[in-house]
């Protein structure tokens, strides 16, 4: 048995080391004094840190996936919150059905996405732009938003908004006061994953993008250019840097208050 | 008067209406509208309503998409055995043998999930490049004097990236699935006689197959279409089914023939994919019986 536990343990090892060394090199040569992205390493430097700050259109790609990943999470969460809530507490017909075509884009292809969101602008004449892509953005991340929701609602002691109204709160106060401090933690949870999600998404923004774009499609275009490789890796550390903040932290709330039961952590 | 029941109902259906009503608009409405436009008809510039089957005729008849999609097919199959075999030692580990704080674990594992899809997949064209990290820390080492050409732009380093930007995607499932396992049947085979491999065999592995099932499921058909990977790291040789699409919409132009590859593509697909669950489960059946 000790000895199975070290050879698994080992293993474990080797595959974290397989999961996260590939991603560790961004960081390391974006630090690295040289143009191409080779060994042996050339000394330390910030300038490719200067760079990308200095970078005009990159700024404008930040600021609009910000936006977009702004937009996304609010919405998509609201819009998560109401299925979670109706898909937990209620039973309707056709309700199985219904949630599954909901959770449809956790499945499908993000090219089909993409060319169906392309193919319904166009039929209705709508010009590609950055509106069109939040839209997009809100369609795939509804069902991640769904599915933190129904987690949170499903570990929910129902029994004390039942004390509350009948202690005399009406149902829009019990609301404020007991419902949503107590699913807080999912909110927050799913504004921070859908945000990421939104904010790192490829796909749907390259097939819908006009003029303006997304720093994945900004990103994308760098590719090209060999001498601006070390300006995507400064750039994409940092985005690493703050995917892993933020997901991090939306796994640790989320998990915030809920009581510890046997079975599954997930 | 409505009963209870169904007041109950109706209140579930108002509170959901938001979101149906927003993913039938911007899900449902664009899936119906590449259905139809599969049937419709390309005449120069215009795309019309002009029923056809013409489209299809041209994807089954075009022997280079037959190629792509047995090559996309090959190529997502190997890495779902891959990434799914790779993946069930350590959701057996952090299920079993993990006393402490399995959260951590598990957060540590799915994290790269949320991650940037772009920048893992670029990190690896970075590491397998002729200028690459493998290629000039080989001749750092004097190992090689030459970059080795043929890491990079082929089916192999597809497979590679996509088993690893799709790795956290396989082990959530299956831990859920091993987690799931009531312990007092494995004491009881242990009772009865069997040792640990034949109580893995017998016991854990068929219980933790739907887990299995649904990770290879997770992982398959969304690499089927994946786009990013070949184009970045594929070559020519290593192209997939979704570059196809992709070129036919955005360069050549052929919506209505773009619209039928995909959809030709998906039920490919997804009739690959029941066959797969079906086989599966017979197989798990007969393994808990032998």
């Amino acid at each position: 048995m000790a000895n199975r536990t070290r050879a698994l343990k080992s293993y474990a090892g080797f595959y974290l080391l397989f999961l996260y060394g590939p991603v560790a090199l961004l960081p390391l040569f974006s630090v690295n004094d040289a143009t191409t992205i080779a060994f042996p390493l050339q000394g330390f430097t910030w300038r490719w840190y200067a760079d990308m700050a200095a970078n005009e259109s990159l700024h404008a790609a930040l600021w609009n996936s910000v936006m977009i990943g702004a937009g996304t999470a609010v919405i998509s969460t609201i819009l998560g919150t109401l299925g979670a809530m109706s898909a937990t507490r209620y039973r309707f017909p056709g309700q199985q059905p219904l949630t599954g075509f909901i959770m449809l884009p956790l499945v499908l292809p993000e090219v089909i996405l993409g060319i169906a969101l392309l193919i319904l602008l166009n039929r209705l004449g709508i010009s590609l732009s950055l509106g069109g892509i939040m839209a997009g953005h809100v369609m795939l991340c509804t069902p991640f938003a769904m599915a933190v929701m129904t987690s949170r609602f499903e570990g929910f002691d129902r029994s004390v908004e039942e004390a509350s109204l009948d202690l005399g709160e009406t149902a829009w106060m019990t609301f404020w006061r007991v419902t949503f401090p107590l699913v807080w933690p999912g909110i927050l949870a799913s504004l921070l994953l859908t945000f990421t999600v939104s904010f790192d998404e490829f796909i749907i923004a390259f097939f819908l993008s006009g003029t303006d774009t997304t720093l994945p499609v900004f990103i994308w275009s760098q590719l090209r250019f060999p001498n601006r490789l070390p300006s995507v890796l400064a750039l994409g550390s940092l985005i690493l840097l703050g995917s892993f903040v933020m997901v991090t932290l939306a796994e640790w709330v989320r998990r915030q208050g809920v009581t510890q039961h046997p079975g599954p952590v997930v | 008067m409505p009963s209870l029941a169904t007041s109950e109902s109706a209140k579930g259906i108002l509170l959901i209406s938001p979101t149906a009503l927003f993913m039938a608009c911007l899900l449902g409405g664009p899936l119906l509208l590449l259905v139809l436009f599969s049937f419709w008809t390309q005449e120069g510039l215009e795309i019309t309503a002009a029923w056809t089957l013409a489209n299809y005729q041209d994807v089954l008849s075009r022997e280079s998409y037959l190629i792509l999609f047995g090559r996309s097919l090959l190529i997502s199959g190997i890495v779902t055995l891959v990434t799914v075999g790779l993946a069930y030692p350590m959701a057996y580990f952090v299920a079993f043998h993990v006393t402490g704080n399995k959260v951590v674990w598990i957060i540590l594992m799915t994290l790269p999930f949320w991650t940037s899809y772009l920048l893992r997949v670029f990190a690896w064209r970075i590491i397998l490049g002729f200028n690459g990290v493998i290629n000039s820390g080989l001749m750092q080492l004097g190992l090689i004097s030459e970059p080795l050409d043929f890491l990079l732009y082929n089916q192999t380093a597809v497979v590679l990236t996509l088993a690893h930007a799709w790795a956290a995607f396989a082990i959530l499932p299956i831990y859920v699935s091993l987690e799931k396992i009531d312990r007092t049947l494995l004491e009881a085979a242990t009772d009865l006689g069997d040792g640990p491999f034949e109580r893995f065999l017998r016991v854990t592995l068929p219980l933790s197959m739907p887990g299995v099932i649904a990770a290879s499921l997770l992982i398959f058909i969304p690499t089927v279409g994946d786009y990013v990977t070949p184009a970045l790291v594929g070559g020519p040789t290593g192209n997939m089914i979704a570059n196809a699409i992709q070129n036919l919409f955005l360069r050549a132009n052929n919506w209505p023939l773009g619209s039928a590859l995909a959809i030709a593509a998906a039920l490919g697909v997804s009739a690959v994919s029941v066959l797969f669950v079906v086989l599966m489960r017979a197989a798990t059946q007969r393994l808990g019986r032998i």
